[in-house]
């Protein structure tokens, strides 16, 4: 029947991946396994290529609008490399992570695949991707030329697996006609809890719940992250051994959010996407969302809106932020004359990454960052500032189902099911469980 | 491959006339006995290697640590079949819920799935000005994706910003009911969503069934005086049975299925209270990577449908004695 039709394909899809796999390895080819892989780079290491002419397939999750501005730089590129032939498969996010593996210990996979940083040291850890120490020596590439946050971020076991390309925080849009209907200056957003909670005030005079609660992953979910590390907590301890949500600090700050729908200032049971919608249609003054949102915003004139860094709720600044990498998949077969022109052309990348910038992403590279062009997009430009105290996950393999459990917890806790108290120490004996697991799996 | 015996054996030189004829007899019937196979054989293929294959792939997955892209893919035993009955695992709660929410969806769905398609066939089985548009209209949302239905839906039950609540308030009903956020509402939605989404197929099914009726039936009936309920009893729900197996079956295997319109509009919500068995075994067999333990779900799982399936063939029997 139709109605689980998605449900028999995935099921499908499962059972052939699953297939697939088992053959992969009684053929005696499992991938993966394998290091040899990735060899040295062949010519100078990715400052320019001089061999033969490659063929280079190369996959992302771009499809947004930030796919469109990608395709045209990678065309750029190849006009200007008569070598090397980029070509771009696009996939969403979710099939990608799910396809990737397979393809790349069958042979089918690309030669370089753009990857959140969340996810370098699981793919680091399968085997999928290759390291880069060497293409950063090579290409001189520094943690100066980047923000440190960022830099750090592509380590896994204290190797390189990704070059960044960009970083996507969450900011802070606030709606300017709300603001002057409630009296606020449109142009002073709140940058501290007391002028942030003092606007709200203001809202709720004027018959608006100013700031809406979402309970799922986005972006309420993220809003609690941030807002986690601003009070000083963590998600885990220094060694991802234990989890540590339920801290008293990440406590405060989940009850601080879920007062705003006891006060008022949110109503409950917001569904996904409802508070952004609710923004956009002057329902709400302020949300918390991903910086992707800009140009979305940029296409809706009849919205008046601005965009900053967030305002300072807890005791320090602090913002969710992830960021995309470059990294070079492994190949059963080892072609260095490939391998070099996959570095030429993320050393291209990233110097080109202004253009990316109008794609509604920060680039990650320093010198761009501070140039004239990039502060000449006022939108993006603004939000550069949370690059120093970016949040970003942990680089440990597996965390994936491990923060997703934090974000169910939040959930909870948000529709008023359990108290942040409850519903955070349930969620941390639940995490607690999967990080063991996660330990004997990758036996780190 | 008769033929070519057949070929060889005109081309060959000449054997006696008597051994000929026996030798053509022996290949006639050895042609004989291959003759089903040869017709069972591409059925066969594709079953060995979509059906059988992949069962076979799946036990023999089930009781290994599975991670295609780890080097170590360790034989683990029973261990992923005791995860899943063993309180301290990390996945016990997850398993148990996710089979709780298919239970409570499969329970609740599937009579309103048997019934009110019945009860949409036998109208739209009666002649009346303008039936082939209403049959239509029923089937219509059928032949729309889960991903459209579920987006659609989601929107449309939002509680602050949805247009069911706005009417409702409309009307003097409660305009903030949390449909796709808070129990009991997010199983109404989703049951709610279903029955409308697929009522049509099923309907169709009954139409079909409906028309295999014979007319004299009816007539006969009610030439003995049967009014409208006893021919229904009588005559329409004997004549439905094969159908009502079919659909019986079929719905409460689908129902068990469902996935897509958790995943679209509740997103598991609240907290993972929707999540159904498949999407949980699509959640940790491709996204966490834990093959082995999602192919020890899948089997446990398909026992729990076969043992369903069983029991309801059984009933349809004993009734038919």
């Amino acid at each position: 029947m139709i109605q689980n039709d998605m449900s028999r394909r995935r099921l499908l899809g499962l059972g052939l991946g699953l297939g697939a796999a088992a053959s992969l390895t009684l053929a005696g080819c499992g991938g993966g396994g394998d290091d040899s892989a990735s060899g040295p780079a062949a010519g100078n290491g990715g400052k320019e290529y001089t061999g033969p002419k490659v063929d280079l397939k190369l996959w992302n999750g771009f499809t947004g609008g930030d796919g469109d501005i990608f395709k045209a730089l990678v065309n750029q590129f190849n006009t200007e490399h008569q070598n090397i032939a980029v070509s771009v498969a696009t996939y969403q996010w979710e099939d990608y992570y799910n396809k990737l593996p397979g393809a790349a210990s069958s042979g089918n996979g690309p030669d370089i695949a753009v990857m959140h940083m969340d996810q370098l040291a699981t793919f680091a850890a399968r085997g999928v991707i290759s390291e880069l120490d060497d293409v950063a020596k090579n290409l001189e590439l520094s943690e100066a030329d980047f923000a440190p946050t960022v830099w750090q971020g592509g380590l896994y076991n204290n190797k390189r697996y990704g070059i960044p390309l960009d970083m996507h925080p969450l900011g802070f849009y606030y709606n300017k006609a709300v603001m002057q209907r409630a009296g606020l200056d449109p142009n002073k957003p709140p940058t501290t809890k007391d002028d942030f909670t003092a606007a709200l005030v203001e809202f709720k005079k004027s018959g608006v719940q100013g700031f809406w609660i979402s309970p799922f992953q986005f972006t309420g979910g993220m809003t609690f992250y941030s807002l986690l590390n601003q009070w000083g907590g963590t998600l885990f301890d220094a060694d991802v051994a234990k989890a540590t949500f339920n801290s008293d600090p990440a406590v405060e700050a989940c009850t601080w959010l879920v007062d705003m729908i006891k006060q008022g200032h949110s109503p409950a049971n917001v569904g996904q996407d409802a508070e952004y919608l609710a923004f956009k249609s002057g329902k709400n003054a302020f949300t918390f969302n991903g910086i992707w949102q800009i140009n979305d915003l940029l296409k809706s004139p009849e919205v008046q809106w601005g965009v900053a860094p967030l305002p300072q709720i807890g005791s320090k600044p602090a913002a969710w932020a992830n960021s995309h990498n470059f990294t070079i998949v492994k190949q059963r077969a080892n072609n260095a004359n490939k391998v070099s022109g996959a570095k030429v052309f993320i050393n291209w990348l990233s110097q080109h990454s202004l253009d990316w910038a109008k794609g509604g992403q920060i680039p990650a590279r320093k010198a761009v960052r501070e140039s004239a062009e990039f502060k000449a997009l006022p939108e993006i430009s603004a939000l550069a500032p949370e690059l120093e105290y970016a949040a970003f996950p942990p680089a440990t393999p597996g965390l994936g189902e491990v923060i997703k459990t934090f974000y169910d917890t939040f959930n909870v806790a948000a529709l008023g099911k359990k108290t942040p108290k409850e519903a955070l120490d349930e969620g941390v004996a639940k995490a607690n469980k999967q990080l063991e697991e996660n330990r004997k799996k990758y036996g780190s | 491959m008769a033929d070519v015996i057949e070929v060889g054996a005109a081309r060959g030189d000449a054997p006696p006339p008597a051994a000929n004829a026996a030798r053509r007899a022996a290949s006639a019937g050895r042609t004989r006995r291959a003759t089903p196979y040869l017709f069972l054989a591409p059925y066969l293929v594709l079953f060995g290697v979509f059906g059988l294959l992949p069962i076979v792939l799946g036990l023999w997955l089930s009781v290994h640590q599975w991670d295609f892209q780890l080097p170590n893919r360790p034989f683990v035993g029973l261990d992923n079949y005791k995860q899943l009955f063993s309180s301290d695992s990390a996945i016990y709660g997850d398993w148990w819920q996710s089979v709780r929410a298919t239970a409570i969806f499969t329970v609740l769905s599937v009579p309103l799935l048997v019934v009110v398609p019945l009860g949409l066939a036998l109208l739209l089985n009666r002649s009346f000005p303008g039936r082939t548009f209403f049959r239509a209209v029923y089937f219509a949302p059928y032949v729309l994706g889960v991903a459209v239905i579920g987006l659609l839906w989601r929107f449309l039950l939002d509680a602050n910003l949805g247009l069911v609540n706005r009417l409702l308030g409309v009307v003097g009903l409660p305009s903030d009911t949390p449909w796709v956020t808070n129990m009991p509402w997010a199983w109404i939605s989703l049951v709610g969503v279903t029955v409308w989404w697929t009522s049509g197929f099923n309907a169709v099914i009954y139409l079909a069934g409906l028309q295999d009726i014979s007319p004299e039936l009816y007539e006969a009936a009610r030439v003995d005086g049967a009014n409208a309920w006893q021919r229904f009893r009588n005559v329409t729900l004997p004549g439905l049975r094969p159908v009502l197996l079919f659909v019986i079956t079929t719905t409460v295997l689908a129902s068990a299925n469902m996935f897509g319109q958790s995943f679209l509009i509740t997103q598991g919500t609240p907290g993972t209270e929707t999540r159904t068995v498949v999407w949980f075994i699509v959640e940790e067999g491709l996204r966490n990577n834990n093959a082995g333990r999602a192919a020890a779900m899948s089997i446990v799982f398909a026992l729990l449908l076969a043992v369903v399936s069983i029991a309801n063939f059984r009933l349809f029997r004993y009734r038919e004695d």
